[in-house]
Order: C-alpha cells, then structure tokens, then sequence
C-alpha cells in the first residue's frame, strides 16, 4: 500500500529526504497541470512549477494536516500563480515607458496568442477568478467544495462562478452563432 | 447546444490540451527543489516564497524550452541551423556550470557565447536566454553595474559571486521612494519577463539589457528590506503676511513614534522619512481640559508658550480633548480582525505577538460584542464566523490556529472582511475592520489606487477601517497611512507586548469609538501680530485652503478620550527671529488692526454618520504664558523629531537640551510612557554621536 501522502509530508518537514523525494515526483505531474490550465502557457507553467519546488522544501513546516496534502498544494500553487500574474501586470503596466516599440510588440504577441485556438480564447475570455475557479474545477475535477477550500473561498462563490462561466460561454457561443 | 454542453466541451479541451510536462524541466526542478530540501535541513531560516523565476536554475529549462518550441511550433521553420546553435546553447550553459573561477571568464566563452544567442535570437530565441546573454556581458564588463539584491543563500548560483564583485552591494536601507525603484526595475525586467514567443526581437539597448536580466537571473531576493514611508518635505516657514491662513486634518495617527522606538532600540537611527511629528507627540497621553456635557465632543484649548529652542519665539499649541463617552453604554462593536497569515508573518515580533495582543484586547470586550476573523494568504478566508465576544474559547482557539504560512495573495481578503462587517452591522453597533499586517498588502486588490478607490468606497458603508503594523522589514507604512486614512481609522504599529497593552487596551475605546469624523483644523493668522510661522509636523496631512468647507474632502477622525496636539512656531513681529527681510518692490502688506489677537481658529468636524460639518470658532489670544508640564514636554518631543528629521529650526538646540526639557516635564507619567521617551532620547543622543 502507498504511504498516504500526509504521512509523506510530515516525514519530509521532519527533515526525510526520501520522504520528500517521494512526494515531489507523485505531485509533480499534477502541479504541472494545474499550473498550465492556469497560466495557458507551458513555460510559464514550467518555470510556475519550479518555483513551487523550490520554495517547497521551506514551506511544507507551515503545511498542518488541517487539509489534505493535494489541496494544500493546489492552493500553494494557485497562489503563486497569483503572485505571477500580480507581478506580469506590474511589468504590463511598467511597460508603458518604454515606448511604442514595446507597445506594438506586446500587441502582436496578444493578437497571436488570441487566434491560437477555442480554448485559449476562451479561457482569456474569462477573468483570472473566474478560470482559476474553471482549472480547479473543470481542469482539476475537484468538487466545489474542494474548490472552495483552495481558493479560500465559500462554496457558495464557486456556485456563482461556474454560473457566470456558463453564461460567458453561451454569449460566446451566440456571438460566433451570429458571425 | 445546453450549458453543460458549453462546460464539457471546455473540460474536454482542458484536459486534452495540457501537456505533459517536459521530463528535462521535471527532472531539472526535481534536482533543484531536493538541493534546496538539504540546504533547508541545514538552515531552517525560510525564504519568502517569491513566484519571480529562480536563477541559474532555469539554464537547462531554458534550453528545452528553445528546443520544445522548435519541435512543437511547426510554423516555425526550423532549420538545421537553429538547430545546431541550439546544440551548442546546450552545450555552452553546461560549460559554464564547470567554471568554478567565477573571474576572469576565459574570453572565448565570453565572446562567442553572446554572439551565438544573438544569431539564434534572430529566429527563436527566449528573451530570458537573451537576458542571461547579455548579462554575461555587462557583468564581464562591469560598465553598468546593476542593482543586485542581497543573494539568497538557499538558490544556487553560480554567476552570484562574479556579479557581487561587479556590482556594489545593495543597499541595506532604501530611499523612501522604494516604489519607484522597483518600479523602475520592474521596467527593465518587462523585456527580460515576457512570455515566450517567436517573435524576432530587436535587442533593446545595452543599458536596458545590461540592467534588466539581474533580478531574473538572481534568485529570487530574500526580502530585502523593503519598507516605504508617508513623508512629505518638512513644513516651511510662511510669512502671515502673505499666506495668513493655514489648513490640515488631524491625526491620531501613533505609528511614527512605535517606528522609531524600534529603530532605536535595534540600534540605529530612524530613516529621516520614519518622523511624523505630529504622531510622535501624539503618542503621549496629555491632560486637556475635557468638553462639557452636551457641547461639542471635543474641546480645543490654545496655548501660547515660549519655544524652548528659539527665545525670539513662541509656541502655539492646540490641544483638542475628545470626550469620553460612559464606556458602560458604549454601544456594542462588531469587529472583524483581517489578519494576514503569508508566510513572512512567522517572525516572533509578527504574528505571536499578534495572537497575544488580540488576547489581551478580548480582556475589554464585552458579551455583546461580536467578533469574526478573516484570514488572507494561505489558510482559508473566514476562519471565525461572527461570535459573541463572551464566547472566548472559540475566539482564542480560532486566533491559536492561525499559522503563517501560505504563499501570498490570498484572495478577496478585504473584500471579504468588508462583506463579513456589513453582514454583521445592525442599528446602534459600530463596525471596524483591525487589518493586522507587516506590510503585505495582497489583499487581492492589485493596484494600490484601487485598493484606495475601494477602500474609499466603502467608507460611505459606515465600517471602520483601522491598521496595525507588526514586525519590520517589509513594513509598508506609505500604505498603512493610506487604508487608514482612507477607511476612516487609524493606523498603529505594534513593536511590543506593552504597545499592544497602550493600543488594544489602554486606549481600546479611543482606537474603536470614534467621536468626531473628518475633523479640520484651519488657522488664519494675524499679520498684525504674527510676521511668520510654521506647522511642526503634520506636512502628510496638510490640506487646501478651500478644503477647509468642503464636506467632500476627508480628514482624520477623533476617537472616545483622544487627543490631538498642533504645535505651531511664531514668530511675533518685530521679533528679531524673523528670517525673511521685507521686500523692496512690493509694497508690504499693510498689517492692520488689532495686534491683541493673534490669530482665529476654526475646527470643522462631522459626528460619525452624519454627511455635513459642524463649525466651531475661536480667537487666539496673543497673550503669551509660561509652559506647563504637558507643553514642555509636547515641545521636547517636537523639538526631538526635528532632531531626527530636519533640525534646521533649531540652531544650536541639541539632544542634551531635549532630554533635559523632557526630564523635567514628565510629571505623574502613570504608564511610563515619558520615561521611555527620554531613554531613547538618550539612546537617540548616542547613536548619532
């Protein structure tokens, strides 16, 4: 039988490299994919996931088996996701010093990315807490109570939002309908 | 087609268009994250988690994301070419990965290393390849020293100790303007940080280049120290002739004071930014006359004394007395705690002491209080739903489970603790938000202004806004003014377990039960008797004169038993003090009337709730008199933090005269309070020997 991965971590806080070992490559996978339906790049989701491997080692003192060790690392790695996309927007909107070079080059890199394909124009059509809510839920097949518990959220918000992500879908359906 | 279609269709999609991960950059972050679990056995010390890219770790990421992009993009041409560099852009990181003389980098690497990703750069570079290319570079070269953050001593790097010697070290204590600077860094690495693309990139200039990659290329910075200030350039002296009307918000702001004790008693002197005059001598308990019953809810008295710095002139003193309500039919509160759990709140000075500070402040609570607490980073949002304050097991269980931990951002912080405060609000309680926080604002409002605007906006809601400031470092005292000021509160900085005691106890009813709002203070001097003055302190709360009657504009907020001091220089006329010389072509402004008056104040004020002013009127006499104890020692504070700011008011005025004036006013003193003043004067006095 597998050893429950809370067992792992708490083995790995207490110092276990095995341990540690063990649970970077059971999770790695998983943080990957999670962290790639919340960003919609692989490099970003790459470099994402490596950050989290690193700051790992340091945070696992603060995991206390209150959740489950897959939920506490989603909400790890939702979060640095929004560390990211805090600090991407920053640089966005620091951008705008450097000029009309900067400016035009931005925007042919939004122009390729939006034709890419349905899904990367519809995730982009979502906000950032409405496809965060879309990766956990959808992506991550987790129920909307654990969706809740990673996004620190009620249940009651993720409600909400998958049915704000429905009716973004068909006013998105209807408007190609309409093309 | 139905909604669940919709939601099937981008489920399938999600799931079919996540990739694998790349074994190259899996094994690579494997390898990385073990190094960095060994390193954290050895040094439990734990870095804050920062989402920027870690350095040398990325080179072999790096690669195989050049080489991923050229196998999955078919669009792209690749040519043998490219991929031949290629090859050799994986060879060459490997190469330098064996140099272990950092300096100096036999030349051939240096120079065909850039020239080769330049070549590549042309059809399929990473603009981080690129960053790290031309970094290698200006490091060589040392022409453009970049702004290196301290190293990180749990990243691997081995460009660090090349660069350290290239580059001067950063500072240990940055500018108040710390906001620009990162932006402006933040600006450079625009180039370095953007997504991955094909798109043929002209390289930027050499100085953009030079700068940008550093702080990508480093690792992540273990928090340098990263704290701003609110701070405005000292109040000039106005000449009552010319400009006779003077104009501020009050403040009972006490933050500058707690900032600067613990500066000093860690052994250096504050940041001149840190002082906020008019918040260190409000620190101090005074003994104003209190209103009478049934009239305004605070009392101003004017005093005129002389300056203990200058004999040519004379100090103004304003002492506004808020009333303090029987606290037995205070009405009930409804309190919700924002405590922020990121992981840099684990420090024994942050959180620890938070928990024993709400503690403490339970003690004063009263059963029909309610309290809820929000938490943000990490852990969950609403960890205490709304609880009757006599219901103390629960509160204390729920304040000892809180554990810093938890990345950053947790989500819809404030917007939460508002929401859980308008749930709460039912007629006759008083609702307040107490954000405790070091200075991580990731409330889950990115943009400072708007946080401002939301902050501003839900003001009108009636919910308190109030800060309390833990631990240094990353303390963000610019923002702490600005909710605070913004959400109607106060902002305090909590450095120890008796500040706590002062703030949360103490002073509980001041800091929670506001009595007057949006309070104005405008004097309009008299040229007849006054040639010049000046207001010590309050440059962060100075407001324009046709503010004074605009109820629009906000302004501070008394609390039940607080006090304001305004001290104000003169300069009388005809005093020999005077620093301006009258003009030669312009006729002087003709000084008319009655010298007997020195000057009229008037007080605008709002009672809580209510959307119009209240004006009250009174003339200042010109009748200088000696200074009491209470004066005295508001001056010898003053006169303290012109000492640590500005002290070019003061002449020969120095530290000894301050602990002298301060040592003999510090009559009854029941909490120690003026005492501990003095010894860090003294302290004061040492450090800056």
């Amino acid at each position: 039988m597998e050893t429950p991965d809370e067992a792992l971590a708490a083995a790995a806080a207490a110092g276990d490299s095995n341990a540690f070992a063990a649970l970077l490559s059971r999770h790695y996978d998983r943080m990957f994919g999670l962290a790639f339906r919340l960003t919609g790049s692989r490099a970003e989701a790459e470099d994402l996931t490596q950050d989290i491997c690193l700051a790992l080692p340091a945070k696992l003192g603060s995991y206390r088996q209150a959740a489950r060790f897959s939920t506490w690392l989603y909400r790890v790695t939702v979060n640095a996701a929004h560390d990211r996309r805090r600090r991407a927007a920053t640089h966005a909107r620091a951008a705008g010093g450097w000029g009309d070079w900067e400016i035009n080059r931005r925007a042919g890199i939004a122009e390729a990315a939006a034709a890419e394909d349905w899904l990367g124009e519809t995730m982009q059509r979502l906000s950032p807490e409405l496809r965060d809510t879309v990766a956990l839920t959808l992506g991550e097949e987790l129920s909307q109570k654990e969706t809740a518990e990673v996004l620190g959220v009620s249940e009651g918000t993720v409600a909400w939002r998958m049915s704000e992500v429905k009716k973004r879908l068909r006013e998105a359906a209807r408007a190609e309908g309409m093309l | 087609m139905t909604d669940d279609d919709d939601l099937e269709k981008l489920r399938a999609s999600l799931k079919a268009r996540t990739p694998a991960p790349g074994p190259a950059a899996k094994a690579e972050a494997l390898r990385l994250a073990m190094e960095n679990f060994d390193r954290h056995q050895e040094s439990s010390k734990a870095a804050r988690p920062m989402s920027d890219r870690p350095g040398q770790a990325g080179s072999l990421t790096g690669v195989a994301k050049v080489l991923s992009k050229l196998t999955t993009r078919p669009a792209l041409a690749a040519t043998a070419s490219v991929a031949a560099i290629s090859v050799g852009l994986l060879i060459w990181p490997e190469l330098q990965r064996d140099l272990t003389l950092p300096k100096p980098r036999p030349t051939a690497v240096t120079e065909t290393g850039p020239t080769k990703t330049k070549v590549a750069a042309g059809k399929a570079l990473q603009p981080e390849q690129d960053g790290r290319a031309s970094q290698e570079m200006s490091a060589a070269d040392a022409d453009t020293p970049p702004v290196v953050a301290p190293a990180d001593d749990t990243r691997d790097n081995d460009i660090l100790p090349q660069l350290q010697e290239a580059a001067p070290p950063a500072p240990v204590r940055p500018s108040s303007r710390s906001l620009e600077r990162s932006e402006s860094a933040d600006a450079a690495l625009a180039g370095a940080e953007s997504p991955a693309n094909e798109v043929v990139q002209p390289a930027p200039s050499g100085a953009v280049v030079g700068y940008a990659p550093t702080e990508a290329e480093m690792a992540p910075p273990p928090e340098p120290d990263t704290e701003a200030y609110a701070n405005a350039d000292t109040n000039p002296v106005k000449i009552a002739g010319e400009e006779p009307v003077s104009t501020f918000s009050i403040d009972t702001d006490t933050a500058s004071w707690s900032v600067i004790r613990s500066s000093l008693t860690n052994g250096y002197l504050p940041p001149a930014e840190a002082v906020r005059i008019e918040e260190m001598v409000n620190y101090f308990p005074y003994d104003y006359a209190a209103p009478d019953t049934g009239e305004a809810p605070f009392r101003a008295s004017v005093s005129l004394v002389p300056t203990p710095w200058n004999k040519d002139t004379q100090l103004l003193r304003i002492g506004i007395q808020g009333e303090m309500p029987a606290l037995d039919d205070r009405p009930p509160l409804d309190l919700v705690f924002l405590i922020d759990t990121s992981g840099s709140m684990e420090d024994a000075n942050k959180l620890p002491l938070l928990k024993q500070s709400f503690r403490l402040m339970l003690g004063q609570l009263r059963p029909e209080d309610k309290v809820a607490i929000v938490t943000y980073a990490g852990s969950a949002g609403l960890v205490l739903e709304p609880t009757a304050a006599s219901d103390q097991n629960a509160i204390l269980s729920a304040l000892d489970r809180l554990d810093a931990g938890g990345s950053t951002a947790g989500q819809e912080g404030l917007q939460q603790a508002y929401e859980t405060a308008e749930n709460m609000a039912a007629d006759g309680r008083i609702g307040r938000i107490l954000l405790a926080t070091d200075g991580d604002f990731n409330v889950g409002i990115y943009d400072p202004e708007d946080l401002k605007d939301f902050i501003a906006a839900k003001r009108d809601s009636g919910v308190y806004l109030s800060v309390l400031g833990f631990g240094r470092g990353n303390l963000d005292d610019a923002t702490m003014q600005a909710l605070a000021q913004n959400g109607n509160g106060t902002a305090a900085y909590i450095d120890t377990l008796s500040e706590a005691q002062k703030v949360l106890v103490d002073q509980l009813s001041g800091a929670l039960f506001p009595i007057a709002d949006d309070v104005k203070i405008q004097i309009e001097f008299n040229p007849a008797a006054v040639a010049e003055y000046r207001l010590i302190g309050y440059e962060t709360r100075a407001l324009a004169r046709e503010d004074f009657n605009n109820d629009k504009v906000d302004a501070g907020e008394i609390g039940a038993g607080h006090q304001v001091t305004a001290l104000y220089e003169i300069t009388p006329v005809g005093s020999p003090a005077q620093l301006s010389d009258p003009l030669r072509y312009a006729a002087a402004p003709e000084a008319e009337g009655d010298a007997s008056e020195l000057g009229f104040l008037k007080l605008r004020y709002k009672t809580p709730g209510a959307q119009t002013s209240k004006l009250i009127e009174t003339p200042i006499p010109a009748n200088p008199g000696d200074a009491d104890i209470d004066a005295r020692f508001a001056a010898a504070i003053a006169g303290m933090g012109q000492l640590l700011s500005e002290p070019k008011y003061l002449g020969d005025w120095g530290w000894d005269d301050a602990i002298a004036l301060a040592n003999g006013a510090k009559g009854k003193d029941e909490f120690g309070y003026r005492s501990e003043a003095v010894q860090l004067m003294r302290l004061a006095q040492s450090l800056s020997r």
